[in-house]
């Protein structure tokens, strides 16, 4: 089949393309003009009219939770890839805290076949250690060779620095990752960010140097070991800079951020609602404003979400024992644009850094190139469209979000990959 | 606009209490077994002046007490306001007394109906009388007054009024008629 | 005027008139436990239910005898849990408890935020009597009462709450509440038991438990619950009660008149010794006589709103 995406502007910062006012016409999804295209073209082909929006390479979200297997009635492969689509994603790689455990080679092939035939392409971060238990080393070779991309305890911190350091030294033999979700585990446990709200609010704290403390340990181990450390999920000032400095020092470190970090602080608690509840909690505005100046400056990398699906009796429980985590794949680009665009913190190339070229590069995966041959892996957006948040209409199988009935400006108006186009809420075969 | 006629002045007022004082005695024999008990808000002064013209005539100090009957009124659900409650001061036994119960207007019955249930909470006086500066009729519960100062019968858009220094400034009873337009 | 809200949740942004018009109240409650029939029929048909997640018996009689005395009904239920993975679910309890048409909730709970929670599911009026580490509004209207009515005022006085201050509901709902009524408030504790940040509530910090003798007229002392850790919070029992209790040898040495108030259970011999406990200088049972009064004002004003 033949399609045109006509009167784009294409930008791809890595290949430094920035064509405004051009077509692309695809063949069975692989791009076979671009630009100088010819009425003959207009012909044959069917014509998606853009006006004006820009494609850039396909975004990618590093940090997200399928709750496949073991809890799909909080979301599965496929509507998580489906919420993906809807967000504006073309790749995501899924964490390994499911039921069981990422830890085997049986889980990530499984994994893998659900995934088979979406537009998404899904790629599995293995458990560093069997169960997540942080006792013993999970099978990371085999697990590499079944297609994992980095590997994480994701939900607690590798638990001893021991086992940290055996991780890193194993992984790079691979080249690959060690994700972690920093938290030092005797200091864990409470509700939320620990500061003068949760004295007002009566919630059981959470210290902001739990998290320095284990970014701090993971910087040097990765420093002696010589491994790659991803910092996920980033919330304090001083993680930040810590995460500044190694870099200045040269170390394989790091970063991510997620949306809520950037634009939430802990004073919306107030109301005691759980869609405001989740690890690492929302901090004050302190914290806000290093994140920002990370995005900034480089040293945040990218921006992931987090995405965690629960289900509504789980969140509706009083808000010390509701689980942590809520949605973000379907609301990612608004509120990145809407934050971090319009508010001139980062211009689209920044952007397109963050999203789709540098989670991409941590996890060793290839970055799609506009090139004639190549397959298409597109994000066609439109920076400016105001729009209003709709849980109800999410692809995501929960509702856990709390940007419900938000306005946001900016969003993916479609995404194209393997052969697919989402367009106008449907999958359409190309 | 409503129109007040003040029908009995600060002499008349005076001379309605002293009649009142005089009845209690007669009817009671004495003061003997007697205790005082005034309604907030204006019972309460209206029992201080039948208590001290008692003290004149007879010599005698009779225990004088304040009910405030908020607690046991039957119209919560039906009023617009919350009522303010106050303290009752009752500091004697009540049990075997004889009970005068003082109010200033005696309208409906539904006020000393409460005031009923309140003194039974203190405990079992041997009797209850009631003694009140207006009757306007328009009973809705069977009570009556054992002393009565003046009949003043009244319709439904009029109100009586009685007026005493000790808050309003002077001492008065004034009929007001409530002109519909 | 009536209360500003239809629920009592805790006692922070709660206007001084409201506190004002309690404490009033609470004094012609307090002249009817004084009588020989202490039963007035002012909330006669109603229904009460009180839903104590926590065990406590105290709150709980005290609850039960303000609305029993006020002729309410009372219902009482007892859970020792709450979350779904252990049973019912809040929601459904609550939700199934109002179905039988009940007109007031007095709940206790161990999680934060319950309160303000059930206000969003139940039409009923809903009254805070102790959510986790968050608040415990009657106790601290009653603990002012208490105080208004020995020293015949509440402004301008001084007043420190002693203890662990950081898992105390009691502490901080006395702040918000004193803080109203202009009185100046200061914490002592260990430091281990003082949140951070507590002076941007407007309180001072004291660790030295003989300057906070000095520097005040009321002393409001915690229990030390021994139910947590002993050893994490701080060393032991002995070294509290050595350094934080308050004993007769203490208050001599520092020789003035002081008020010593507790929410109890005293654990005598640790906050608190047994000659100061039994001694002239506390009110803690004068406190437990006034939390019905006051009970029965919040259940009055609280109840008769239409």
């Amino acid at each position: 089949m033949e399609i045109i995406l006509n009167d784009i502007n294409l930008f791809h910062p890595k290949q430094k393309l920035n064509e405004k006012n051009t077509s692309v016409l695809l063949e069975d999804g692989v791009i076979s003009k671009i630009g100088n295209l010819k009425p003959n073209d207009f012909e044959e082909a069917e014509v998606f009219e853009f006006a004006g929006k820009y494609v850039v390479p396909g975004f990618f979200d590093m940090h997200v939770h399928f709750r496949e297997p073991g809890r799909e009635d909080e979301e599965t492969i496929v509507t998580g890839c489906n919420a993906a689509a809807n967000g504006g994603f073309t790749g995501v790689a899924c964490m390994p805290n499911t039921q069981p455990a990422i830890d085997s080679a049986e889980t990530i092939n499984f994994i893998k076949g659900q995934a088979q035939s979406h537009l998404v392409d899904v790629y599995p971060i293995a458990a560093a250690t069997v169960g997540r238990e942080g006792e013993v080393l999970s099978p990371m070779a085999e697990l590499f060779e079944a297609g994992a991309v980095g590997f994480s305890d994701d939900g607690v911190a590798i638990k001893s620095a021991s086992i940290l350091r055996k991780v890193l030294e194993y992984s790079q033999m691979y080249d690959l990752p060690v994700i972690e979700h920093c938290e030092d585990y005797t200091l864990a446990g409470g509700a939320m960010n620990e500061g003068l709200n949760s004295t007002l609010l009566g919630l059981p704290p959470i210290p902001s140097v739990a998290e320095d403390l284990i970014v701090s340990r993971d910087i040097q181990m990765a420093e002696y070991t010589g491994g790659k450390v991803h910092i996920a999920h980033i919330s304090t000032k001083n993680a930040v800079q810590l995460v500044r400095e190694a870099k200045a020092k040269g170390l394989k470190v790091t970063a991510e951020v997620t949306p809520h970090h950037f634009s939430l602080i802990d004073d919306t608690i107030k109301t005691y609602d759980t869609n405001f509840k989740m690890n690492p909690p929302l901090r004050t505005q302190e914290d806000v404003d290093a994140i920002i100046e990370g995005l900034k400056d480089g040293t945040l990398d990218c921006i992931a979400s987090d995405h965690a699906p629960h289900s509504i009796e789980e969140k509706e429980e009083e808000f010390q024992s509701a689980p942590n985590g809520i949605l973000g794949l379907e609301t990612e680009i608004g509120l990145t644009f809407s934050e971090l665009f319009h508010k001139k913190i980062l211009e689209l190339k920044g952007i397109v850094e963050k999203l789709s070229i540098n989670p991409r590069r941590i996890l060793n995966i290839p970055v799609p190139k506009f090139d004639v041959g190549q397959v298409a892996n597109f994000t066609i957006l439109d920076t400016d469209v105001v729009w209003t948040v709709d849980a109800k209409k999410f692809k995501s199988k929960s509702k856990n979000s709390p940007f419900d009935k938000k306005l946001l400006t900016g969003r993916a108006v479609a995404v194209i990959n393997n052969r697919k186009m989402f367009y106008n809420n449907g999958f359409i075969n190309i | 606009m409503n129109e007040s006629f003040k029908i009995v002045d600060k002499l008349g007022l005076d001379r309605i209490l002293t009649r009142i004082a005089h009845e209690i005695l007669e009817k009671n024999k004495g003061s003997q077994n007697l205790v005082l008990i005034g309604m907030r808000t204006r019972g309460e002064f209206l029992a201080k002046r039948i208590h001290e013209k008692i003290k004149l005539i007879d010599n005698v100090d009779l225990p004088i007490g304040v009910l405030d009957v908020t607690l046991y009124r039957d119209d919560f659900r039906t009023r617009m306001k919350q009522p303010e409650v106050s303290v009752s001061d009752i500091t004697f036994d009540i049990n075997e007394k004889d009970v005068i119960l003082i109010d200033d207007v005696l309208y409906t019955g539904r006020t000393v109906r409460s005031a009923l249930n309140a003194l039974m909470d203190f405990g079992r006086p041997s009797s209850i009388q009631l003694s009140i500066l207006v009757d306007r009729g328009h009973r809705e519960l069977p009570i009556r007054a054992d002393y009565v100062g003046k009949n003043i019968p009244t319709s439904q858009n009029q109100e009586v009024k009685v007026k005493m220094e000790e808050i309003d400034g002077e001492d008065a009873i004034y009929n007001i008629d409530f002109n519909n337009k | 005027m009536p209360l500003s809200s239809r629920h009592l949740l805790g006692l922070h942004g709660v206007p001084k008139e409201d506190i004002q018009l309690i404490l009033d109240t609470a004094n012609t409650f307090k002249e009817v436990l004084a009588r020989p029939i202490k039963k007035v029929p002012t909330l006669q048909g109603k229904t009460i239910v009180n839903l104590f997640y926590e065990s406590s018996t105290r709150t709980r009689i005290s609850f039960e005898l303000a609305e029993k005395r006020l002729s309410a009904d009372t219902i009482n239920f007892s859970l020792s849990s709450s979350s779904v993975k252990k049973g019912e679910s809040l929601k459904d309890t609550v939700k199934n408890i109002e179905a039988m048409k009940i007109d007031m909730i007095v709940i206790r709970h161990s999680a934060a935020g319950t309160p303000f929670y059930l206000t969003k599911i139940a039409d009923a009026n809903i009254i805070n009597a102790g959510d986790g580490t968050h608040e415990h509004p009657t106790q601290a209207l009653l603990d002012m009462y208490s105080i208004r009515e020995k020293l015949g005022k509440l402004e301008g006085l001084k007043v420190c709450i002693v203890g662990d201050i950081s898992h105390s509901r009691v502490a901080l709902s006395n702040i918000f509440g004193l803080k109203t009524m202009g009185v100046k408030v200061s914490v002592c504790g260990p430091s281990t038991m003082i949140p951070r940040q507590i002076e941007e509530l407007g309180v001072d910090v004291i660790y030295n438990i003989d300057e906070a003798i000095q520097e005040n007229d009321i002393l409001n002392v915690l229990r030390i619950q021994l139910e947590r850790k002993a050893g994490e919070n701080f060393p032991s029992l002995r070294e509290y009660a050595k350094y934080f209790g308050i004993t007769r040898e203490r208050l001599d040495k520092n020789g003035k008149e002081i008020l010593i108030l507790h929410p109890g259970p005293i654990n005598r011999g640790v906050e608190i010794s047994s000659e100061v406990a039994d001694g002239s200088d506390q009110i803690i049972l004068d406190q437990v006589t006034n939390g019905v009064a006051i009970r029965m004002a919040v259940l009055y004003l609280l109840g008769t709103l239409n």
